[in-house]
């Protein structure tokens, strides 16, 4: 199954949505989250985006939802650093982040691939709440 | 006139402290505009530079530069982390294996960190950033080589072409970074990543003044 890397800034926003996404898909998937700078900042931090990815790769690849600003470029960064095995299995969504992990989290609980997760993460961008 | 090793590592040393000594300086300017953690972010990153340093010193300049923006990367938090990172990374690259810069390895160090930079920002010159500072000094230091002036007046001039690109963000309205939140609302504050990419120009650029006196 694909796996899901939260990204944030904060290391609460990224417990808090872990906390949120493992419950709506009950521990089927693996869920892996990076929030603030390794000294307690808030901030990215490139080095424990890539052991998320590894943790999260079970073969079918994994999705990575950011925050904003440097989380996109840390995430990228992380990209850049993985290993050849790893090349065209990770992606990026251009989601927002917690509609987005939520979307994401439960369609690759039902097993679909990488491209059909990205999707369904990147249209929670048109959700209509009210 | 060549640059050697020990040269590339006095000047990081000397960007460390000119960013310890700014590191006040460069929150405020972002407190304005942005999250003001751009002193503070670059301070713990280049602490950490020299921290690591004595693990990389004494291999040749590519692999220091290299080294240096992986400890950036991993340390600063914010994104002048990725955006410096990727800066002397690429710097690394293209002088990879080398013990001694030349004008010319000078020149294609800065044009590849600089278009490390715009690739990695998505970003250009007028955005409000720290390429306000970069482009014009690279287009300055490149000019004044190709016109046979040495190395220290060159980069001198550069340092001064940074400088009025730093005043010259305050005129404009920020398009990349926490910044452009802000939109037209930041035109009349100065861009601190513009700000701290001259304050290393011009470290550089005293390093040089000071070799040959």
């Amino acid at each position: 199954m694909v796996g899901i890397v939260i990204v944030s800034h904060s290391k609460k926003v990224a417990d808090g949505l872990y906390e949120l996404a493992d419950q709506m898909t009950g521990g089927k998937i693996r869920i892996g989250r990076s929030g603030g700078t390794k000294d307690g900042r808030l901030g990215t931090n490139v080095d424990e985006i890539v052991e998320e990815i590894k943790k999260c790769e079970s073969g079918d690849g994994v999705l990575i939802l950011v925050d904003l600003g440097s989380s996109v470029m840390s995430a990228q960064m992380a990209l850049e650093f993985l290993d050849e095995e790893y090349a065209g299995k990770v992606e990026i969504a251009d989601a927002p982040l917690v509609e987005g992990t939520i979307a994401a989290s439960v369609e690759a609980s039902i097993g679909s691939d990488i491209l059909k997760v990205k999707e369904v993460a990147e249209a929670a961008k048109n959700l209509v709440k009210i | 006139m060549l640059l050697t090793k020990s040269d590339v590592v006095n000047i990081l040393d000397d960007i460390v402290k000119i960013v310890e000594d700014n590191r006040q300086y460069l929150t405020e300017l972002d407190a304005a505009i942005g999250d003001a953690d751009h002193g503070i972010n670059l301070d713990r990153g280049f602490k950490a530079v020299r921290d690591k340093m004595p693990q990389f010193s004494d291999k040749d300049i590519g692999a220091i530069l290299k080294n240096v923006g992986m400890v950036l990367v991993s340390t600063v938090g914010g994104a002048s982390g990725p955006l410096y990172g990727t800066f002397f990374m690429r710097m690394g690259n293209v002088v990879s294996g080398k013990n001694t810069l030349d004008e010319n390895d000078i020149i294609a160090m800065f044009e590849a960190g600089l278009s490390g930079i715009k690739e990695r920002g998505k970003a250009q010159a007028g955005d409000k950033t720290m390429i306000d500072a970069m482009e014009p000094a690279l287009n300055e230091l490149k000019r004044a080589l190709s016109e046979g002036r040495g190395l220290k007046e060159a980069i001198e001039a550069a340092a001064n072409d940074a400088y009025n690109g730093v005043l010259m963000t305050k005129d404009i309205a920020a398009k990349k970074g926490r910044a452009s939140y802000l939109g037209e609302r930041s035109i009349g504050h100065q861009d601190p990543g513009a700000t701290s990419a001259y304050l290393m120009i011009k470290t550089v650029a005293d390093y040089v003044d000071k070799l040959q006196q």
